[in-house]
C-alpha cells in the first residue's frame, strides 16, 4: 500500500516537472516573439513621422527619412511578386489540374520543394552571376526583381495548390458536363473559388520578399538615389536596416527602419490571417 | 478550340517547370563562377585549409566551416527542446482554439526579416551577453574577453528563427499519428505524458526528423541575423563567447568589395555551402516521403 502510494508520489512530480517544462519552454517563446517586437516597435515608433517618411535620406541615411529607400522597396517587391503571381498560379493549375501522376511530375514537384529550401544568399550568388553579370542588368530592380520572383515561386505555387485541392470534384463535373472546356472550367469556375487562398500567398510572398535582404543586397546594388527606371540601381528597406546597423550610423534611423519593417510584417500577417478565415477557405495551412 | 486548348497546356506546363529549370540555372552558374579556384586551389586545400585571407590568396574555408557548424549545433539544442515543446504543447496540451492563437504567433515568428532579427541581436542580445554571461563565464575562465560578438549570439538568435520550421512540421506529425495509437495506450492505462514521451513522439519521430533537418539547413544558410551578431573573424573557436565568420556571412560580406579573384573564392564557399544544403534538403524530402507526406 505504502509503495504504491509512494510510486504515484513519483508519477506526480514526473508530470509536474513535465507540463512545467513543456508549458514554460513554450512561454519562453511567446516571450521572445513578444520581446522582439515591442522592443523594436517601442523604440523605433516614436521615430516614424512624416519627414522620416516623405524625405530622400541625406549623407548615407544618417539623416533625413527613406523615401528613396520605400520606393525602391515597392519596385523591386511589386516587380518580383508581377513576375512570380502568373507563372506561381500557372504551375499550381498544371499540378493539380493538368499533370497525371508519373516520374516527371514527381521530378518537377521534388525540385519546386528543393527550390524553397535554397537559402537566400545563395539567390544573391545566382542572381549576381546570371542576372546582374551574365544578362548584363547590373545591379538594379529588374535584377533583384527577377531573383526574388524566382524565390517567392515556392510560396506563391504551394497556396495555390492548397487551395485548388480544396475545390469540390462535383464544380469541375458540373461545368464540363454542363459543356465548357478545361481550360474554361479552370478560369470561370475553379479559380473564382481560389481567390482567397491564392490572395493569401500573394500577401504571404510579399512578405517574404519585403524582408529579404541577403539576395537583394547582391543584386540590386545600393544606391540611396531615387530610381527613375527598374534598370536603375536602388535599396530596399531591409537592405538599409543592415547597412545602418552593420555601420552604426544613426541609432534613430535604424531602429525607425525597423519599427517601420515590423509594422509591415504584421499588418501582411493580420491580413492574410484575415483573408483566410473570413473568405472561409482553410488555405495555406 | 481543341489547339487552344492544346496551347494554354503547354503554356502552364512551362510555368511548372520553371522552378525546375531555376534549381538548374542556379546550380549551373554558382558552379561555373566558383569552380575554377576550386579546381586551381584543390579541393581539399579549400576545405581544409586553417586560412581565410583572400587579399594573401589564402582560401581556406576550414574555420568559416568551423563557425557555420557550431552555430548551428548551438541553435539545435536550443531550438530543438524548445521546438518539440511548442509541439507537443500546441498538438496534445492546448484547447483548440488556443492553440490557434499561439499557431499564429509562431507564424509570425516566421514572419519577422532576418535582418530585424540580426538588429535586435545586436542592439539586446550582445550587449547582454557581454554584461551578465561574460562575468559568469569568467569566473571559470579568468582570461576571457569578449565583445559578445559570439557563437552563443548566433546560436540563440539561429534558434528562435528556425522554431517554426521545428514545430510546425513537428505539430502537423504529432497532429497526424492515428487516434487508435493514443486510445491503446490510455486504455492500457497510461497517463498522458507516458503516451506522449513514449507512444506520440516515437510514432512521429520521421516528421520530427526531418523538421529538425529542415530546421538545421535553416540554420545553416541564414545569413544577415548571423552576419550582425557573431562577430565575422574567420578563426576556428575555441569556446562559446568567441566570435566566429560563417560561409554565409562571409559571402554577404566580402561580395561587395571583392577582386574577381576573391570573387571566385566566395563563389566556391556558395558551392560548399550549396551542396551541404541540397544534401540536408534532399535527405530531409525524402524522410517526409518515408512518412507518407502527412506533414504537409
Amino acid at each position: 500500500m505504502k509503495k504504491q502510494k509512494e510510486m504515484k508520489n513519483i508519477k506526480s512530480t514526473k508530470n509536474v516537472i513535465f507540463y512545467g517544462l513543456i508549458g514554460g519552454l513554450a512561454a519562453v517563446t511567446l516571450a521572445s516573439l513578444i520581446i522582439i517586437i515591442g522592443y523594436i516597435l517601442i523604440n523605433g515608433m516614436s521615430h516614424i513621422n512624416l519627414e522620416f517618411l516623405t524625405q530622400e535620406p541625406r549623407r548615407m541615411g544618417k539623416e533625413g527619412g527613406i523615401f528613396s529607400v520605400i520606393v525602391g522597396t515597392l519596385m523591386v517587391t511589386g516587380l518580383g511578386i508581377l513576375i512570380a503571381t502568373p507563372i506561381g498560379i500557372a504551375a499550381a493549375i498544371y499540378f493539380t489540374e493538368y499533370s497525371k501522376e508519373g516520374k516527371g511530375v514527381t521530378l518537377i514537384r521534388f525540385f519546386t520543394e528543393i527550390l524553397a529550401g535554397i537559402p537566400s544568399i545563395i539567390f544573391g550568388l545566382f542572381g549576381f552571376a546570371f542576372f546582374v553579370i551574365f544578362l548584363g542588368m547590373g545591379w538594379s530592380v529588374i535584377s533583384g526583381g527577377l531573383t526574388l520572383a524566382i524565390m517567392v515561386l515556392p510560396t506563391l505555387i504551394r497556396a495555390t495548390e492548397e487551395s485548388l485541392k480544396t475545390v469540390p470534384m462535383s464544380y469541375r463535373e458540373g461545368s464540363l458536363s454542363l459543356g465548357a472546356t478545361k481550360w474554361q472550367t479552370i478560369i470561370k469556375v475553379i479559380l473564382p473559388c481560389c481567390r482567397p487562398g491564392i490572395l493569401t500567398g500573394l500577401i504571404l510572398g510579399i512578405g517574404r520578399a519585403i524582408g529579404e535582404t541577403a539576395a537583394v543586397m547582391l543584386t540590386v546594388g545600393g544606391s540611396l538615389r531615387l530610381p527613375s527606371s527598374i534598370f536603375d540601381s536602388t535599396r530596399t528597406m531591409s537592405v538599409h536596416l543592415y547597412v545602418l546597423a552593420a555601420e552604426g550610423l544613426s541609432m534613430e534611423k535604424t531602429y525607425a527602419t525597423a519599427a517601420l519593417l515590423i509594422f509591415i510584417v504584421l499588418l501582411i500577417n493580420t491580413s492574410a490571417n484575415l483573408i483566410s478565415s473570413k473568405l472561409g477557405g482553410n488555405n495555406g495551412n | 478550340m481543341k489547339t487552344y486548348e492544346k496551347i494554354i497546356e503547354k503554356l502552364i506546363l512551362i510555368c511548372a517547370v520553371t522552378a525546375t529549370i531555376s534549381v538548374a540555372l542556379i546550380t549551373l552558374f554558382i558552379f561555373k563562377s566558383g569552380l575554377p579556384v576550386l579546381a586551381d586551389y584543390g579541393v581539399f586545400n579549400f576545405i581544409f585549409g586553417t586560412t581565410w585571407s583572400p587579399t594573401n590568396g589564402s582560401y581556406g574555408i576550414f574555420p568559416l566551416i568551423a563557425g557555420t557548424l557550431s552555430v548551428t549545433l548551438g541553435a539545435l539544442v536550443i531550438g530543438i527542446p524548445t521546438g518539440l515543446a511548442c509541439a507537443v504543447f500546441l498538438a496534445e496540451i492546448l484547447p483548440k482554439h488556443w492553440a490557434k492563437a499561439f499557431k499564429s504567433a509562431i507564424e509570425l515568428l516566421a514572419g519577422i526579416p532576418s535582418v530585424v532579427y540580426g538588429f535586435f541581436g545586436l542592439v539586446v542580445l550582445v550587449p547582454a551577453i557581454r554584461n551578465f554571461v561574460l562575468p559568469i563565464y569568467k569566473i571559470f575562465h579568468p582570461e576571457a574577453s569578449a565583445t559578445g560578438f559570439s557563437i552563443l549570439a548566433g546560436a540563440v538568435i539561429l534558434a528562435i528563427m528556425i522554431l517554426p520550421t521545428i514545430v510546425s512540421i513537428s505539430e502537423n506529425s504529432i497532429a497526424a499519428v492515428p487516434r487508435e495509437f493514443k486510445e491503446a495506450s490510455l486504455a492500457l492505462g497510461a497517463n498522458k505524458m507516458e503516451t506522449i514521451v513514449r507512444v506520440l513522439i516515437p510514432a512521429a519521430k520521421s516528421g520530427i526528423l526531418s523538421s529538425i533537418i529542415l530546421g538545421m539547413g535553416r540554420a545553416i544558410g541564414e545569413t544577415m541575423a548571423v552576419l550582425l551578431i557573431t562577430g565575422n573573424m574567420a578563426k576556428v573557436p575555441s569556446g562559446i563567447l568567441d566570435p566566429v565568420a560563417t560561409l554565409t556571412g562571409t559571402i554577404a560580406m566580402e561580395m561587395g568589395y571583392a577582386s574577381p579573384t576573391h570573387q571566385q573564392a566566395l563563389f566556391a564557399v556558395g558551392i560548399i555551402l550549396f551542396v551541404i544544403i541540397m544534401l540536408l534538403n534532399i535527405f530531409a524530402q525524402l524522410s517526409m516521403r518515408g512518412m507518407g507526406g502527412s506533414a504537409r
